[in-house]
């Protein structure tokens, strides 16, 4: 660690705050579900599933070892080119997050990194074959595949279940929904704190502090895994509430088949080798378990919204981190500037999500808050909001407007 | 560009029987024990029935472990 220079502390900093926006974008994966049933009150809900990301942030480096292998070129690769990256997905984290879209975390970094890669060293250090087998297959796996075990899933245990009621069945439910979530909290802290070793780890060796092909110092791993729980804790709650309320109505019956559903995906892919989106896998599957019941419904116009966020992810992420590794490539005041730009645009976030709060004492409330606020007109012309719902806010809310480049990206993401 | 079909496949075979397994036998499960409840109710007892729901519950605490047993490993 003799040369840890100012810009790997940065990188280092940064990607710590890329993992704490992952850990609260992706709370709702495992714990929407149990929430919006009853299963598990808001708060409790959060702090299990931080404490078993924490635990799952320690149990192997197997991820972090191949995160920073394969998608790009280690030898184009400075550690400002993964500052930029890191750069891309967090905006889009916390972009994601303020509309309340579940969108993949991975995808976002991945896209962060294809662009600044593309900016720095060209077209040609990206694997183009690597990003279609590696991202847009299993975007579109992960969906149909979790989605349709979860629908079958939930015809089964309503037919099986007739006679199931009472007191017993109630806590059965709720007993199995827990389980089911805990194992996705757990299989997320595996993967996704482990994807912020990798980055850090490829930041290091990139910089020269540690040697080639080590595995993650243990400070590495104890902070990202500290930055991941911490992120669950606090909750994303506007994703929490479109996840759980805004897709479809769960019953504890359909939440418990979702849930299992998108464990048994997700343990199953990454286990066969075949790795799935968390978010993209629990998605599906509530929808699934939303089609399964007899008169439910999945509103798809939330589920286009989500679906449209998807496709923009890797692009938007992509071309922010193009952007900002153009801007660092001017020296330190650039790396300086893309660092202010950084903080400036999540502060803004932050302040506009203050506008309409969402919390552990409302993320139960249905829908109709959902559309309010932070809804920009484009998203009008998608989803026509319900008969009375506020339009007191027709200000262009959109937090970026201060750096006119972002903008392009922000109109067309809904 | 190789895009593996064969994984690809048996995530969806894996994924759909596994889960299906599961939530049948959680919810035969719960069904055992909620005609437990019925019968203590009505003053009788289920023992089969009883039984059955705790093989049912002990085979999904089993996947549960082969759960973890799989991300740890």
């Amino acid at each position: 660690m003799e040369s840890f220079s100012l810009i790997l502390a940065i990188v280092v900093v940064t990607a710590l705050a890329f993992d704490f926006t992952n850990g609260f974008h992706d709370t709702a994966n495992a714990m929407a579900t149990t929430i919006s049933t009853g299963a598990m009150r808001p708060k409790v809900a959060v702090a299990m599933s931080a404490v078993l990301n924490l635990v799952g942030a320690f149990l192997s480096v197997e991820v972090a070892n191949t995160i920073s292998k394969g998608l790009v070129d280690e030898a184009g690769i400075r550690p400002e080119v993964i500052f930029a990256a890191l750069v891309g997905a967090i905006l889009w984290n916390l972009l994601t997050w303020l509309v309340g879209l579940p969108s993949s975390s991975s995808h976002a970094l991945m896209g962060g990194l294809i662009g600044a890669t593309i900016a720095s060293a060209g077209v040609g250090a990206v694997h183009g074959d690597v990003l279609v087998t590696k991202v847009l297959i299993p975007a579109i796996a992960a969906p149909v595949v979790a989605g349709i075990a979860a629908l079958l899933a939930t015809r089964l245990t309503y037919s099986l279940g007739k006679k199931a009621d009472g007191k017993a069945s109630e806590k059965g439910y709720r007993a199995g929904q827990i389980a089911s979530a805990g194992l996705v909290s757990l299989a997320h802290g595996t993967n996704d704190a482990q994807k912020t070793m990798g980055v850090i780890t490829l930041a290091l060796v990139a910089g020269g502090a540690v040697a080639p092909d080590s595995d993650p110092p243990m400070w590495v791993i104890l902070s990202a895994g500290l930055a991941i729980a911490l992120g669950t804790y606090l909750g994303g709650w506007r994703i929490i509430r479109t996840m759980g309320k805004g897709l479809t109505d769960l019953q504890p019956q359909q939440g418990f088949a979702a849930q299992t559903s998108a464990a048994t995906v997700i343990l199953a892919s990454s286990h066969i080798g075949f790795s799935l989106s968390t978010t993209h896998s629990v998605s599906g599957s509530v929808m699934g378990a939303g089609l399964g019941r007899r008169g439910g419904v999945v509103r798809w116009s939330t589920a286009t919204r989500m679906f449209v966020a998807w496709g923009l992810t890797l692009p938007a992420a992509a071309l922010v981190g193009a952007l900002a590794e153009y801007v660092t490539g001017f020296g330190s005041w650039g790396t300086a500037v893309v660092a202010v730009f950084l903080v400036a645009s999540s502060a803004a976030i932050w302040k506009i999500s203050r506008r309409e709060v969402v919390d552990h004492t409302n993320v139960n409330d249905a829908d109709e808050a959902e559309p309010a606020g932070v809804v920009t007109t484009a998203m009008a012309a998608v989803t026509p909001p319900p008969a009375g719902t506020a339009t007191e806010d027709p200000v262009p809310s959109f937090p970026a407007q201060a750096a006119a480049e972002r903008t392009p990206s922000t109109t067309t993401t809904v | 560009m190789k895009i593996d079909w064969a994984a690809l496949g048996s995530v969806f075979g894996v994924s759909l029987v596994v889960t299906v397994a599961l939530v049948g036998l959680f919810t035969l499960g719960i069904t055992g024990l909620s005609r437990r409840e019925r019968a203590a109710a009505e003053g009788g007892s289920a023992g089969l029935a009883v039984t059955g729901a705790y093989a049912c519950f002990a085979a999904c605490a089993a996947a549960v472990g082969y759960g973890i047993y799989l991300i740890v490993a």
